[in-house]
């Protein structure tokens, strides 16, 4: 079996080798993302401590590079907040999917693991977890490295700041897309998953060209999983 | 803005993205959920994807782009197909990329 598939469980790697394993595409995804942040951060007044503070403590990529937008504008700090949380405000969805699968973590356990969630460890767990592997060993592992690699090309962002004029290293934009089929492939599970993904897909396009600004991810995601459980009711229903 | 005042504002940032992160999984993890509530949260990932994929795919500079200069579309297929067939994600992911890099050499 190819060393970096979607079914794992080799029972001889340890936990660190298969957390790296699996955190690879996140790292390959992050390393631009927070490479721009820190080349914009620089650019926007912030100094090189808060500009590291902010992916250690927020780590939410499309918010920094939002808010780092608006301190550039000199925007007011309450707003700033108010978009962040309007912005982030889809982890709470996500935060309630994986909910179901970690009754057997304590709260101390589930409180540090909400806070390294973003949508790429989510997506990643949901897939890990749907297949029973929620180990913490591994997933704890999963979420430093990722979070080093976010914090770690931070740094190589403000270091490089004053030699980079384009932040778009050729294909590595791609690195997120590209693991997010690979994770929607994943949870293609049933004739239903396929509809609700269907969508949420059209919807969340329509509502963002509709300039329904940051909530088209939340809103599409509400409405299409609803339709899920509707059209679940009247198929099982009809066979019944 | 001074850096005392960007510092608070990123404590701001902090609790306004920890809370919607956190109160979910510490609320839920321990309950029983009725089942409709659990399938519904089972619909939630692929909706979730997709709704943050699909716009990145046909709309990448925020405007519907279904024409061959529109590479992020074209390059799911490839990464598509290699995900399918080989189930390797390091292997979609780089096929992903380097369909985006050679598209941007010879077509842009």
């Amino acid at each position: 079996m190819n060393s970096a598939t979607l079914s794992t469980t080799d029972p001889a790697e340890s936990p660190l080798a298969s957390a790296f394993r699996q955190a690879l595409p996140i790292i390959l995804g992050y390393v631009p993302v927070g490479f721009a942040y820190g080349v914009l951060a620089q650019k926007s007044g912030l100094s090189a401590l808060n500009t590291l503070l902010m992916s250690a403590l927020v780590y939410a990529g499309s918010a920094q590079l939002i808010a780092v937008g608006l301190f550039a504008a000199a925007a007011n700090p309450l707003a700033i907040v108010a978009t962040t949380f309007v912005v982030n405000l889809r982890h709470l969805l996500m935060s309630a999917a994986l909910a179901p699968y970690l009754g057997r973590w304590n709260k101390t356990r589930l409180a540090l693991f909400a806070a390294q969630m973003t949508d790429e460890t989510f997506a990643l767990h949901a897939n890990r977890f749907a297949r029973n592997e929620t180990g913490p060993a591994e997933t704890f592992g999963i979420n430093v490295i990722a979070q080093s690699a976010w914090v770690g090309s931070t740094a190589l962002g403000l270091a490089a700041s004053t030699l980079i004029t384009d932040v778009r290293p050729i294909g590595l934009d791609y690195a997120l897309p590209a693991m997010f089929i690979g994770l929607l492939l994943g949870q293609l599970k049933s004739r239903q998953h396929l509809l609700v993904a269907v969508t949420a897909g059209a919807l969340s396009t329509a509502l963002m060209l509709a300039g329904l600004g940051q909530s088209h991810v939340l809103a599409a995601t509400v409405i299409a999983a609803t339709i899920g459980l509707g059209v679940h009711a009247w198929t099982s229903r009809r066979s019944s | 803005m001074d850096q005392q005042t960007i510092f608070l504002t990123i404590l701001g940032m902090m609790a306004v993205t920890y809370i919607p992160r956190a109160l979910p999984v510490l609320a839920l993890a321990r309950r029983t959920l009725p089942e409709p509530v659990i399938r519904w949260l089972g619909f939630i990932p692929v909706a979730v994807l997709a709704a943050m994929l699909v716009p990145a795919l046909v709309a990448p500079e925020k405007f519907l782009d279904f024409s061959f200069r529109n590479i992020f579309l074209w390059a799911a297929l490839p990464t598509f197909l290699v995900c399918w067939k080989t189930k390797s994600f390091v292997g979609a992911v780089v096929t992903g990329m380097g369909c985006v890099a050679l598209g941007r050499l010879f077509f842009t």
